[in-house]
């Protein structure tokens, strides 16, 4: 019995959520007295394999095969399974990747069970597990509670603070699974990205962001002028980009940009995770919007709870009136 | 080319989220509904394909009586027809499940491509559309941003994080789960919402498909997340808050 954490790498680089996931691994190893380990899988997973085994696992397998490479969702079920089924964790934990969205519900279905996924929080009732995930895009959390094993849980970027290396080095065990090419449909192709960006909002010092509560493309110049009176970049969430009311290039969060500016001021945003991981690391947050319960609040230095319509020309005015020293 | 596209209904975005005494659950009776965002879109992309290509494009949604108006709804944008597999109103299934009732729907009707929702607003699972697949004996890609069926297969450009992309082919049959933004959303017509009426609906109550499984988890308890930062508000009129973040803006935050 133990409690495995699945490690993410693309190319050779890992995905820092990882041990973010290897770290919630080792808070529910801790409360419920099992080993924890780790598996990597790769075409050639013994670098990666032996560089986890120092990151506080009593072993960590380095699952190989040349198709593992590149990602199908079919080898890694495949691969996984046939670990599970020979090594029988009580939990299995991953981060709650793109990657691990694209094949963790097939795994766990294969032995009947469904995935906790996007899990926040863990909590231990009386040696039982509940594990917290968020609803609403983070409005409510709910405490679930999985039955039967394996459990399987995918952890929130953020949500635990990354393990760290020890100068302790686990054993590395290789496992090699039985793998067949006419089972794997899905022929993928090279990454890539699209042409070059004209904007960078990852270099901007101020990003005025909006979101669906500007509620109309004829309301845009609203933000507009309040980002030119600040002398901002202008940034949006996701439904604001899908409607091509801004460009692509300009969407922050998991699929867009992430930006780390001096301010970052999200206008009509809710504060799903997906914006959040984008806009995170900046240095100051303020929010406008007119639900007081919107998660943006939980991240923001600075909340104005009330109507964008009414709030936002106001302080375009009171800036333009502090910028020319009146 | 025949279509199935799983469409769900979710309580609406700006609806006020009560719960119940029980602590389960939403109380409903504040609830107004809509359908899952990116549920549109995948019926949006089901839709077009089926102008270029021809075929049948077939809603199904497992919910409450409740769900009847979404599927409505996406019968008078243009879908031909619809299975309402009709549940309790325990609206809190785990995804397993819900993928057990939806492709006992989905396995009569043999489809070459079936469309998703990525994730669903309520309870934000972003798995229904990878189960289904398993269950079903499909292939399947995650988070797609572009579909372009070739010979026996089907081509889709998915979305990997940071702005990268990556394309893959698929035999089919295929499930696809399709992210928000992927087509331009059509509006239902007067004559969509008229047609509509006369489109047929095959109401099958869950109890009568003949499935029994153990959920694969349970929900305890839902409340409001805790409030960890220290967070000023600023209140006031919206020229007092106006000048009040102004002068902060300048004297605390400096950017101004
Ligand atoms: C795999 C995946 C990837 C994603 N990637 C991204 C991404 O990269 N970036 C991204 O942003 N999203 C992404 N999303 C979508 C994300 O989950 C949210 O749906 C999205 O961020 C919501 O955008 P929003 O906050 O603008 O809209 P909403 O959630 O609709 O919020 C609108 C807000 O405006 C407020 N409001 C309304 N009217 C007013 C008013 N008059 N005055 C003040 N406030 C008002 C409301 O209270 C509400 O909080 C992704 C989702 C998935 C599943
Ligand atoms: N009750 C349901 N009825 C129809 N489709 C559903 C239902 N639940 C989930 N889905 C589909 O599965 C997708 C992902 O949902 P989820 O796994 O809950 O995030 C949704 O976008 C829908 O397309």
């Amino acid at each position: 019995m133990s409690v495995l954490a699945i490690l993410e790498q693309r190319e050779g680089i890992w995905n820092r959520m990882s041990f973010e996931a290897l770290a919630a691994a080792q808070k529910l190893g801790q409360a419920l007295g099992l080993p924890v380990e780790a598996a990597v899988l790769s075409n050639d997973a013994g670098v990666l394999a032996s560089q986890a085994a120092a990151y506080g696992v009593g072993k960590v397998f380095a699952i190989e095969d040349a198709l593992l490479d590149p990602y199908t969702p079919e080898a890694y079920t495949a691969a996984l399974e046939q670990l599970i089924r020979s090594h029988n964790p009580k939990l299995v934990v991953f981060p709650h990747s793109y990657q691990v969205r694209d094949y963790a519900p097939k795994l766990a279905a294969r032995f009947a069970k469904a995935l906790v996924s996007d899990v926040v929080d863990v909590k231990n009732a009386n040696g039982a597990i509940l594990f917290v995930r968020q609803l609403f895009q983070g409005k409510l959390n709910a405490d679930v509670r999985v039955n039967g094993e394996p459990a399987f849980v995918s952890i929130q970027a953020g949500a635990f603070r990354a393990a760290e290396r020890t100068d302790q080095t686990a054993q590395v065990e290789k496992f090699t699974p039985a793998l067949d090419a006419a089972q794997i449909g899905s022929k993928p192709e090279a990454p890539f990205r699209e042409a070059q960006r004209s904007v960078d909002l990852g270099a901007a010092s101020v990003i005025v962001s909006v979101g669906r509560g500007i509620r109309e493309k004829d309301n845009m110049p609203l933000v507009e002028e309040l980002a030119k009176a600040l002398g901002a970049e202008l940034a949006a969430s996701r439904p604001i980009c899908d409607n091509g009311w801004l460009p692509m290039e300009r969407q922050v969060g998991s699929s867009g940009q992430t930006v780390s500016p001096k301010m970052y001021l999200a206008v009509g945003i809710s504060g799903a995770i997906q914006h959040l991981v984008g806009m995170k690391g900046s240095q100051t947050v303020v929010a406008i919007n007119k639900d007081e319960n919107a998660p943006i609040f939980e991240t923001a230095d600075y909340a104005v709870v009330g109507d964008l319509f009414e709030i936002v020309p106001a302080l375009t005015e009171e800036i333009k009136k502090v910028k020319s020293g009146n | 080319m025949k279509i199935i596209v799983a469409v769900k209904q979710v309580p609406a975005r700006d609806s006020a989220l009560r719960l119940r005494a029980d602590g389960k659950w939403l109380d409903a009776s504040d609830l107004s509904y809509e359908m899952n965002e990116p549920d549109a879109y995948a019926l949006e992309e089901a839709l077009q394909l089926r102008e270029k290509l021809g075929g049948e494009v077939v809603v199904v949604s497992l919910g409450s009586e409740q769900a009847a108006q979404t599927i409505r709804e996406a019968l008078a944008k243009g879908a031909d027809r619809a299975i309402h597999l009709e549940s309790g109103e325990d609206l809190t299934l785990d995804a397993l499940t819900t993928a057990r009732l939806l492709a006992k729907a989905i396995e009569k009707e043999s489809p070459e491509l079936i469309l998703t929702g990525l994730q669903s607003d309520d309870l934000g699972y972003g798995q229904t559309g990878v189960i289904l697949a398993e269950l079903l004996g499909c292939s399947h890609a995650t988070i797609v941003m572009e579909v372009e069926p070739e010979n026996g297969a089907v081509k889709v450009k998915r979305e990997l994080e940071d702005g990268w992309f990556q394309n893959v082919r698929l035999p089919l049959p295929a499930v696809l789960t399709i992210q928000s933004g992927i087509k331009k959303l059509r509006y239902a017509t007067l004559m969509g919402i008229k047609k509509a009426k006369s489109k047929p609906v095959e109401t099958i109550r869950t109890s009568e498909l003949g499935f029994s499984g153990d959920p694969a988890t349970a929900v305890e308890q839902v409340y409001a997340p805790q409030r960890a930062k220290q967070t000023q508000i600023l209140s006031g009129d919206a020229k007092q808050v106006a000048h009040q973040l102004a002068e902060k803006l300048k004297f605390e935050v400096r950017v101004i």
